[in-house]
């Protein structure tokens, strides 16, 4: 006999029909990657199918659904709770990672001539800055696709929260115009390729000579790029980080922390909330920030004498470690395709060196804390549950204690998802040194 | 040095247990029944709706425990030996104490309706409930709750997040109306209705009928026939007493205590839901089924264990829930018939989902409550407010200090203070912008 299932998440049928849209996407990009299929104008094509893959299974989800957070089924669906989907998809991404840093020849890049996936996409490229599609040029539409197609998403699910609404705005700009169409439109201007929000340690070969020589040589608009980059580490960060916490960048901003808050949105409460993943998180975090600092001395000492080695070590070897490590496998393979499995915010919790110096600052000298609503917590779990970032927020909650921890980034779930209103995310100057008092 | 012996792992045993130990290095041994380790209990919803695991209902990670040398042990306690100091458990097991603390907690109330012990008939209140519910729910074609108050709308939301349909029976003319001033308890009655429940109002169970010992149908006091396959009786909770019944233990509904939480029997204590006080303080209830009591008695009770004596003292009336999407938030003594020489000025939101009222006495226009319905108040500004008895203009003028609604939200206090108008023809200059520093210098101050 056939048995409904009973338990959430229920699809509907418009979603169903999405979904259908969305593998057939998929499995159009493998046959590209493969040169089966396309001619030169199918971008387009694709990208419509991809974006209403997304926005339409999303709109369907959320038409009928009233304002409120809905987690139901969350732990029970098997994408969402590392079922069988849930590994399927992880070692999908992977494998196009793998491919995206180490072996960009099987997407079809060729020097003298894309094929397959990349130059599916060297049409766009041409459009954008007259020049044919990279492996990354591919990486960055698809990656900006997701910001604003999950950006969405995750809009109409917290329709109701302004604070929510506003902070994805922020992250879909961000990566539209500052990650993706102004470096483009940079390099079509002849002008070096730049991020300007993306700092120095995020941005680890920002004092890479070529990088530093590539400025220098770009007349005014170089000399800026430079200049506010080093005002940026220096100055600007600090500043924000003083008056309203990491989130500013975390969840405000940063490209990485912008794909993680939309399309890792699903996946944000497999973070571990473990006091053992709190420990080595801790360890890792300051262990790669102390390397990318000791990275970044060698490769600028190297670039003043001119010397190779610094205490006998080799800083192009330092620096392509360096690269290979934490760049590539930590912040994408790891990052990204683990995300249904370890959750949405691994690279930023247990790599990112950026969050890591951004961490001291708030955990030091900064207006923002997490405020608890005097007696109200229930300890029901759902902060901590949510918490992207593996943070036991309801051991600090059921204790009526304000929650200033140097890996919060402020997203603002776990006062979301609070049925008691017992958290607030506030700012405030005259209690900076003693912002946790322990109430009970 | 003692050997305390903690009958029940729930918030209140667990407080209990944790304040003794920091405290203390008496031997602490907690026994339960339920579930070995401590969980939230407030949380069960979540589990079956799917928003969380079992294991994230737990507060503190397995090793805690034996970290701070609390004993945990699952099991019956059958009967009890106050002169010998001794439990006697299941299988024949005893353990010997100096010092007996019971939390024991609480059982649903029946009220002896016909057909009530059929299979598919359950409370909701522990964990055992949870998974006969899990068990009993799948597949069904309908549900019916008796009873209009917080744990019957968990279990309404619980449902509706399966798809199962809903009927609730209150005697009540509109949803918690013994409780909930008139316009609150309408809107949630109206609330309840958009979430595809069919609520009845003014409407009493009469009976459960069976078919080969399972439920398939109920009958109200209307005569309606209800065709379920599960009824859910949320009629309210009592104390669950029965292991000291008829002991030497003095009881009434609850275990009779002092202050102190001091039951007749020297050396023996009751805290949280089974306890009933002797000595009620003001605007407080002698029997309270409600988590922060349950924690306040047990860190009161852990005080006292450890020679600092403390009598019990749950200070302002608070209490919060959730009706669906709609948060619910109370400080103060905020009345379901607001009678002179009390009044309100209330304010609702268009959309009709959020309100704010503020109860005061008209005869010398001091605050007296606060009731929230989709807004969240700071609980210890109305906390001071009430207790310094502020007047409701000061209040009204500084209410911004009290939202306390993420960044961006709507800002209400225009709302309020032209109720204030509207009611009074007095107009209220705004003296706070509400900024958490403001905030801070007033609770210092």
């Amino acid at each position: 006999m056939f048995h409904r299932i009973v338990k959430p998440p229920f699809l509907n049928k418009l979603q169903w029909i999405h979904l259908g849209i969305g593998v057939l996407t998929i499995s159009l990009l493998v046959l590209a990657s493969v040169n089966i299929l396309f001619t030169d104008d199918d971008w387009r094509f694709i990208i419509f199918l991809f974006a209403t893959s997304i926005t339409g299974f999303a709109y369907h989800q959320y038409r009928e659904q009233s304002e409120g957070v809905k987690n139901n089924g969350v732990w029970f669906g098997s994408l969402t709770s590392r079922g069988l989907l849930a590994w399927a998809t992880a070692l999908g991404l992977t494998a196009f990672y793998c491919l995206l840093y180490w072996w960009p020849e099987y997407l079809g890049l060729n020097a003298s001539g894309n094929t397959g996936l990349i130059a599916l996409f060297d049409p766009l490229s041409m459009l954008l800055k007259k020049q044919a599609a990279s492996q990354w040029f591919v990486y960055g539409v698809f990656y900006t696709l997701c910001i604003l197609c999950f950006g969405y998403k995750f809009l109409l699910k917290y329709k109701h929260n302004k604070y929510q609404k506003l902070r994805t705005i922020s992250v879909m700009f961000f990566q539209l115009f500052f990650a993706f169409l102004i470096p483009e439109w940079m390099l079509r201007m002849n002008l070096p390729y730049n991020d300007l929000k993306n700092m120095w340690p995020l941005n680890y070969y920002f004092f890479d000579a070529w990088n530093i020589e590539s400025f220098k040589s770009s007349g005014g608009m170089g000399w800026f790029f430079l200049v506010f980059g080093l005002l940026m580490i220096f100055v600007i960060s600090p500043s924000l980080t003083y008056f309203f916490g990491k989130r500013w960048y975390c969840s405000w901003v940063c490209g990485c922390g912008g794909l993680a808050e939309t399309a890792g949105d699903p996946f944000r409460h497999l973070s571990d909330k473990s006091l053992k993943a709190w420990k080595l998180e801790r360890f890792l975090i300051y262990s790669i920030l102390l390397f990318s600092i000791v990275m970044t001395a060698g490769v600028l000492y190297t670039y003043k004498t001119g010397q190779a080695e610094l205490f006998g070590i080799s800083t192009a070897e330092m620096r392509k470690s360096y690269g290979f490590f934490i760049g590539a496998a930590f912040s994408g393979v790891i990052g990204v395709g683990f995300y249904p499995l370890l959750g949405s915010r691994v690279w930023c919790r247990f790599g990112c060196p950026m969050a890591a110096i951004l961490g001291i600052q708030q955990r030091l000298f900064s207006r923002f804390r997490i405020t608890t609503n005097g007696g109200q917590c229930i300890s029901c779990g759902n902060c901590s549950t949510y918490c992207e970032m593996g943070i036991d927020v309801r051991a600090y909650a059921q204790k009526g204690q304000n929650i200033v921890r140097a890996s919060c980034v402020g997203c603002g779930i776990c006062a979301a998802v609070c049925p008691r209103g017992v958290l607030k995310l506030e700012n405030g100057s005259i209690d900076i040194f003693d912002r946790t008092p322990e109430k009970s | 040095m003692y050997k305390t012996l903690i009958i029940g792992n729930g918030i209140a045993g667990v407080s209990c247990a944790r304040w003794l130990r920091k405290n203390t290095d008496d031997e602490i041994q907690m026994v339960s029944q339920e579930s070995e380790y401590f969980f939230s209990r407030t949380a069960l919803m979540y589990v079956y709706m799917g928003h969380m695991r079992w294991q994230d209902l737990e507060p503190y990670e397995r090793s805690f425990w034996a970290k701070n040398k609390i004993d945990l042990l699952q099991g019956k306690v059958l009967s009890i030996d106050y002169e010998l100091k001794i439990a006697y458990l299941e299988n024949e097991k005893t353990l010997a104490f100096d010092r007996l603390v019971l939390a024991l907690g609480s059982k649903s109330n029946k009220f002896g309706w016909p057909g009530e012990d059929l299979e598919g008939v359950s409370g909701f209140y522990s964990k055992q409930d949870l998974e006969y519910i899990e068990q009993k729910s799948n597949n069904i074609k309908r549900a019916v709750i008796v009873g209009g108050g917080l744990i019957g709308i968990e279990l309404a939301e619980m449902f509706h997040s399966r798809k199962i349909p809903v009927t609730i029976l209150v005697r009540e003319s509109e949803y918690w109306s013994s409780v909930l001033p008139p316009e609150e308890a309408a809107m949630i009655s109206k609330h309840i209705r958009k979430n595809e429940i069919d609520l009845r109002l003014n409407c009493q169970l009469q009976s459960i009928l069976g078919d080969q010992g399972q439920v398939n149908a109920i009958v109200t006091d209307q005569q309606e026939h209800i065709p379920c396959e599960f009824v859910g009786i949320t009629a309210g909770v009592r104390p669950n007493i029965d292991l000291v019944k008829g002991s030497q233990l003095s009881t009434d509904k609850g275990i009779l205590v002092d202050e102190y939480l001091q039951t007749n029997i020297p050396n023996v204590y009751a805290i949280g839901d089974c306890a009933q006080l002797t000595n009620v303080s003001k605007g407080r209830k002698a029997i309270e089924a409600i988590w922060y009591s349950g924690r306040q008695m047990g860190e009161t009770l852990a005080a006292n264990l450890s020679g600092n004596t403390k009598s019990y003292n749950p200070g302002i009336w608070f209490n919060s829930a959730k009706f669906f999407d709609i948060e619910y938030q109370v400080y103060g003594y905020v009345p379901s018939k607001i009678v002179a020489p009390f009044d309100s000025i209330y304010w609702e939101d268009p959309a009709g989902e959020k309100s704010i009222r503020l109860v005061y006495d008209l005869s010398n226009h001091q605050i007296s409550g606060f009731n929230l319905m989709g807004v969240r108040f700071r609980h210890e500004v109305c906390e001071k407010w009430i207790s310094q008895n502020s007047s409701i203009q000061e209040v009204l003028a500084k209410i911004r200090m009290a939202f306390f609604d993420p960044e961006f939200y709507p800002d209400y206090s225009s709302g309020i203070l032209d109720a204030y108008f509207q009611k009074t023809g007095k107009k209220i200059i705004p003296k706070s912008s509400g900024k958490l520093n403001a905030v801070l210098n007033f609770l210092k101050s």
